[in-house]
């Protein structure tokens, strides 16, 4: 038989979001990477919203950084306009977001790809994955040729048995009328692997030409623009910013929906996928949120060199018809020409209670998967995946320790016990909600918090590393410090403290009691401080946040010290739970469905319950004595 | 282990003496702030590990009890950690006023089997009995849980619902304006807040006043009165209870509804359950009747079975002799005042049980059974259900603590702290509020987010 026959260390299957990094990091791990994509024009391309970042979202992307990931670096490279969302609330909900020139996006992850040591790039369909005994042995392609590797990154984003929808028109196709893959899935059952059927839209882009701004509000970046990497100078993103304009739907709006129901796939039974309850396409808002007359729209540019607007807070899947009327009817695009129409996306993903939080499957050694094809949404998500499943895949060859972060340490951690975890029906959505200990992963320390894994993994340099060891030292010493520099009742503080409506001093106390009141700030006490040491600006905000936050910071230190006892607690995988006497039956059954890697995480499994808990420690001890 | 539990070491029945025991970090601290020396120069952190102490337990200025304290420091304790032991005066008085103090002073009620759990895990009981320890912690786990959701009452149970539908409604709010900030504002809502937290924290208030009066859960010993219809079981209740509570007509099968009545013998509380005749029925409501007093029979610390000794026996009272048979009873012959058909004798050798004649109508025999009833309890053989009084404790620690967590949403605002602050206190007051009626976190907060409010792009 003639046919190509390769090897390498990794395949990559999918170079979106999660593929890219999947494949830097192996690539940069020392490993010989194969990344395979439908389309290499299509690398890193950004089929929804024309942002990187958001609430939640951001963190993730610093958290990316701060392991040594590319996401953060290549937004920084191509953005057009960045916001700080959430400045008058708490550090702990401070998110970046930023406008990305979605063209300029693609070429610069390309760029960075392409100019990668070890790093082969493909155009083809893979259509099979080959294992034996439980254990990867490569990919074919749909011209037959395979391909020979240790391990494997399922990275296929929306593309398996895609289908686009909108009004009673349907194409079998992935995003963007890119082709779909239609036989991988097949090959994934017979491996055993459990699907799911998800489904997504996104709103139509309209050119620019026809849309009256005037007729809605600008929305700016902000003046002073923070990178998203630790690595990019802040000097180098301050750019000349583009705008974006808010407009609202109107009570005509609705009246075009509701008048248009019948004719949307979702009411006529047509798409059969489970929709994302945060990304509510128009026609749900309008029938689940009746009460409101209104809903606001967000015009964004999708990049420099094009005409086309993103159609922010309207995805829907309504007949072609029916989108002209109704995005007509909002106030400046009434003479709108649309470019693409919105439409839902359906799509075959996998239940990810199959996976370890290493993201390796649990029933095929040297499988790993990340982003979309894990169940869950958006660029971000897709990216933290993506990174763990690279740096796992890498580590398990490499034979070191695999990465596993809990929810105490990173948002990505929350995010991928979430899902390997919890019973997830439809596309999942990282939330600051959702991080119990938020307060201790704030945006502003993920280089402080993650630095040191990804330097153990190998993506961080030394230098980067010694870095974040100098200031985790500094805070401390400042900090400290701030507790016994004291200012007494002295005219000099008690005009400051005037300055910013503070109450002026009785006795003398100490600055950081000063800085723990809300008006005042460690940067603002400067003038008091007569012997301040000369610290960055990232140095002296997290002075500020630990002193003037450190009595709740103190509390969930505590929290987490409890939640770790539990997580430290390693579970055998090779563990027959029905063996286990005094385990409920429903217990029995979902620990052995699971098979959670601590007791940690048995105890987030719905139809676990304290008692089981109980019985799973006691067990241990008696496992642990035994051996 | 980072916390200090405390529980009953022993039976709270009306013995001589009753054993309060602390293990964790904290047993000597807390111990010390409560003992009291004769002489009051003794401080219990600074005593040599393995000593007993006499003295008095105080909350503040107030002599709860005269005992002696034993002083364990870990590794040669029963559960391997620092272990303090308080032995008081038995009866379940003593006991509980010791040990609400011991949880007052910062010891946690411990969870069922907990010292056996951590004695096990400490390595201070032998592999051997590692099934021995999870059947402990299963049985008391089952009892509680039964204990706590069964015996929870409904308006409690409605209560607890309302004051946390209250709380994740507003968390939501403030979490879904975070997560979404162009879409839903939240800037100055701390008024607002301050306004909701201040009738959640009174509405708590008002169920801790509730556990104070020691009505969260039903206390006592769980009695129930069994026996065919018109034996007599309502006028009986009506006797014991003093007051005309169950409905008494001649007809058979009219105590249709399950009653319920606490009496206190003597110090005894007995938790009285009338429930309707057991009979085989046709009648779909009195049916239902029949199967819960099976049931609640079945489960209950003590059955008084009424017999009408002037109508013979018949199947009826065969399938009740069964029951009673495995259970600890007294066997009530009602209306002797009648020409009898069913004798004492008789009815001691089929139920293995004592017999008490009694008149319900003409008011006599009851002052033999009440002493029937106290010597079995003062004989150990009836104990006062101390799973159920620690659940109530456990409860009333997770009030205080909901209520201690309101406290700091009103701090935060106070203090002017950013909104996303709010939210982690009054999560904590939610979940342990939710500890209560046994409901865990889960997925709540996400789902009131989504059907709440209209986020997103």
């Amino acid at each position: 038989m003639n046919r190509l026959v390769e090897e390498y260390d990794v395949a990559v299957v999918g170079a979106g979001h999660a593929g890219c990094e999947a494949a830097l990091a192996c690539a940069r791990l020392g490993l010989n990477t194969i990344m395979f994509t439908v389309s290499v024009d299509s690398i890193a391309l950004m089929p929804c919203n024309p942002n990187i970042g958001g609430t939640s979202k951001g963190h993730l992307v610093r958290e990316i950084d701060a392991l040594g990931g590319e996401m953060g670096k290549n937004i920084d490279k191509t953005f057009i306009q960045s916001k700080m969302l959430n400045v008058s609330k708490g550090p702990a909900v401070h998110s970046l977001r930023a406008q990305a020139d979605k063209q300029e996006y693609t070429r610069q992850m390309r760029r960075t790809l392409e100019n990668t040591e070890n790093l082969t790039i493909r155009q083809a369909e893979v259509t099979e994955i080959m294992a034996e005994d439980n254990r990867v042995t490569g990919v074919k392609t749909y011209s037959g040729a395979e391909y020979h590797t240790k391990a494997v990154v399922l990275c296929t984003g929306t593309y398996l048995k895609a289908r686009c929808i909108y009004g009673d028109v349907s194409n079998y196709t992935g995003p963007n009328g890119l082709q779909a893959a239609n036989y991988l899935t097949d090959s994934l059952k017979k491996l055993g692997i459990e699907m799911y059927r998800f489904k997504t839209g996104t709103p139509a882009r309209i050119d620019r030409r026809s849309i009256d701004f005037s007729k809605m509000e600008e929305q700016k970046g902000d003046e002073r623009v923070v990178p998203f990497s630790f690595s990019t100078d802040p000097e180098d993103v301050q750019i000349d910013q583009v705008s974006c304009w808010l407009t609202y739907t109107n009570e005509k709006t609705h009246e075009i929906i509701r008048e248009n129901l019948d004719r949307s796939p979702l009411f006529s039974g047509m798409i059969e996928g489970t929709g994302p309850r945060y990304c509510p396409s128009i026609e749900d808002k309008v029938v689940k949120f009746a009460d409101k007359n209104r809903h606001q729209v967000f015009i964004e540019p999708e990049g420099l060199s094009t005409n086309e607007m993103y159609i922010g807070g309207m995805s829907s899947s309504l007949p072609e018809d029916v989108q002209y009327a109704m995005y007509r009817s909002v106030p400046g695009l009434e003479n709108a020409k649309i470019v693409r129409n919105a439409y839902a996306i359906e799509y075959d993903c996998i239940n990810a209670r199959q996976l370890y939080p290493t993201l390796e499957f649990k029933n095929i050694k040297g499988l790993f998967s990340g982003g979309q094809f894990n169940g869950s949404s958006g660029y971000e998500e897709a990216a933290a995946q993506g990174l763990i499943a690279g740096i796992n895949a890498s580590m398990e060859i490499l034979g070191k320790e695999m990465l596993i972060l809990d929810r105490s340490e990173a948002y990505i951690g929350v995010l991928i016990d979430d899902l390997v975890t919890k019973e997830n029906h439809e596309p999942y959505r990282m939330m600051t909600s959702r991080a119990e200990y938020r307060l201790l992963l704030r945006q502003d320390n993920a280089d402080l918090r993650l630095r040191e894994k990804g330097y153990q993994v190998g993506l961080v340099t030394k230098e980067q590393y010694d870095y974040v060891l100098w200031k985790k030292k500094v805070i401390a010493e400042e900090a400290e410090r701030m507790e016994h520099v004291h200012v007494g009742a002295v005219p000099e503080v008690q005009q400051l403290l005037e300055k910013y409506e503070s109450t002026p001093l009785k006795n003398g106390i100490s600055l950081a009691d000063l800085i723990r009141r809300p008006e005042l700030t460690y940067d603002i006490l400067a003038p008091l401080d007569k012997k301040r040491p000369d610290l960055p600006e990232d140095v002296r905000e997290q002075v500020n946040i630990n002193i003037k936050y450190d009595g709740y910071i103190k509390r969930q230190l505590k929290q987490v010290e409890g939640f770790k006892k539990l997580e430290t607690k390693k579970l055998p995988e090779d563990l027959d739970y029905n063996e286990i006497s005094g385990l409920r039956i429903e217990a029995k059954q979902k620990l052995n469905e699971y098979r959670p890697v601590s007791i940690g995480q048995a105890s987030r499994i719905a139809g676990v319950s304290p008692a089981d808990i109980s019985v799973l420690l006691v067990y241990m001890e008696s496992y642990r004595r035994h051996r | 282990m980072a916390d200090t539990i405390a529980a009953a070491a022993t039976a709270m029945t009306a013995s001589g003496i009753g054993i309060i025991r602390m293990s964790g970090p904290d047993s000597r601290k807390i111990a010390g702030k409560i003992y009291r020396s004769k002489g009051g120069k003794k401080k219990i952190e600074e005593v040599s590990t393995h000593t007993i102490h006499y003295g008095f337990i105080c909350d503040g200025d107030e002599v709860i009890d005269e005992v002696l304290v034993m002083v364990m420091d870990g590794p040669r304790s029963y559960t391997g950690e620092d272990t303090v032991e308080i032995d008081c005066h038995g009866g379940v008085l003593a006991m509980k006023r010791v040990l609400e103090t011991v949880i007052k002073y910062g010891a946690r009620p411990a969870e069922p089997g907990e010292f056996t759990k951590r004695a096990f895990l400490n390595g201070r009981i032998d592999l051997s009995q590692a099934e021995a320890v999870i059947d402990i912690i299963n049985a008391k786990n089952e009892y509680a849980l039964k204990s706590s959701v069964s015996q929870l009452r409904g308006n409690i149970q409605r209560a607890v619902k309302n004051i946390r539908e209250g709380i994740i409604y507003q968390i939501a709010f403030i979490e879904s304006a975070l997560d979404d900030p162009e879409h839903i504002s939240i800037d100055g809502y701390g008024e607002t807040l301050k306004e909701e937290v201040k009738k959640q924290k009174k509405a708590v208030q008002k169920l801790l006043d509730t556990v104070r009066e020691g009505k969260l859960l039903k206390e006592g010993i769980k009695t129930v009165i069994v026996g065919k219809p018109n034996a007599g079981k309502s006028s009986l209740l009506n006797l014991l209870v003093g007051e005309e509570r169950a409905i008494v007509t001649e007809i058979a099968g009219t105590t249709r509804d399950i009653l319920e009545e606490t009496i206190v013998l003597s110090g005894i509380s007995l938790r009285m359950i009338d429930t309707a005749g057991i009979r085989n029925t046709e009648d779909v409501v009195e049916k239902i009747g029949v199967g819960k007093a099976i049931e609640h029979a079945k489960d209950a610390d003590l059955v008084l079975y009424v017999v009408d000794s002037s109508v013979p026996l018949d199947e009826n009272d065969e399938e009740i002799i069964q029951l009673v048979k495995e259970k600890k009873a007294v066997v009530i012959l009602n209306k002797t005042d009648l020409d009898q058909v069913v004798f004492e004798q008789e009815l001691r050798e089929k139920t293995g049980q004592p017999v008490v004649p009694i008149s319900a109508k003409e008011e006599q025999g009851i002052d033999d059974l009440e002493q029937q009833i106290k010597d079995m309890f003062f004989d150990g053989e009836l104990s006062f259900n101390d799973e159920i009084y620690i659940t109530n404790l456990r409860h009333k620690t997770a009030l205080e603590e909901a209520k201690k967590s309101l406290e700091l949403v009103e701090d935060s605002i106070e203090m002017q702290m950013p909104e996303d602050f709010y939210s982690i206190d009054l999560m904590n007051a939610y979940e342990a509020l939710g500890s209560i009626i046994g409901e865990a976190v889960g997925e709540d907060l996400v789902n009131e987010i989504f059907s709440k409010f209209c986020t997103g792009k």
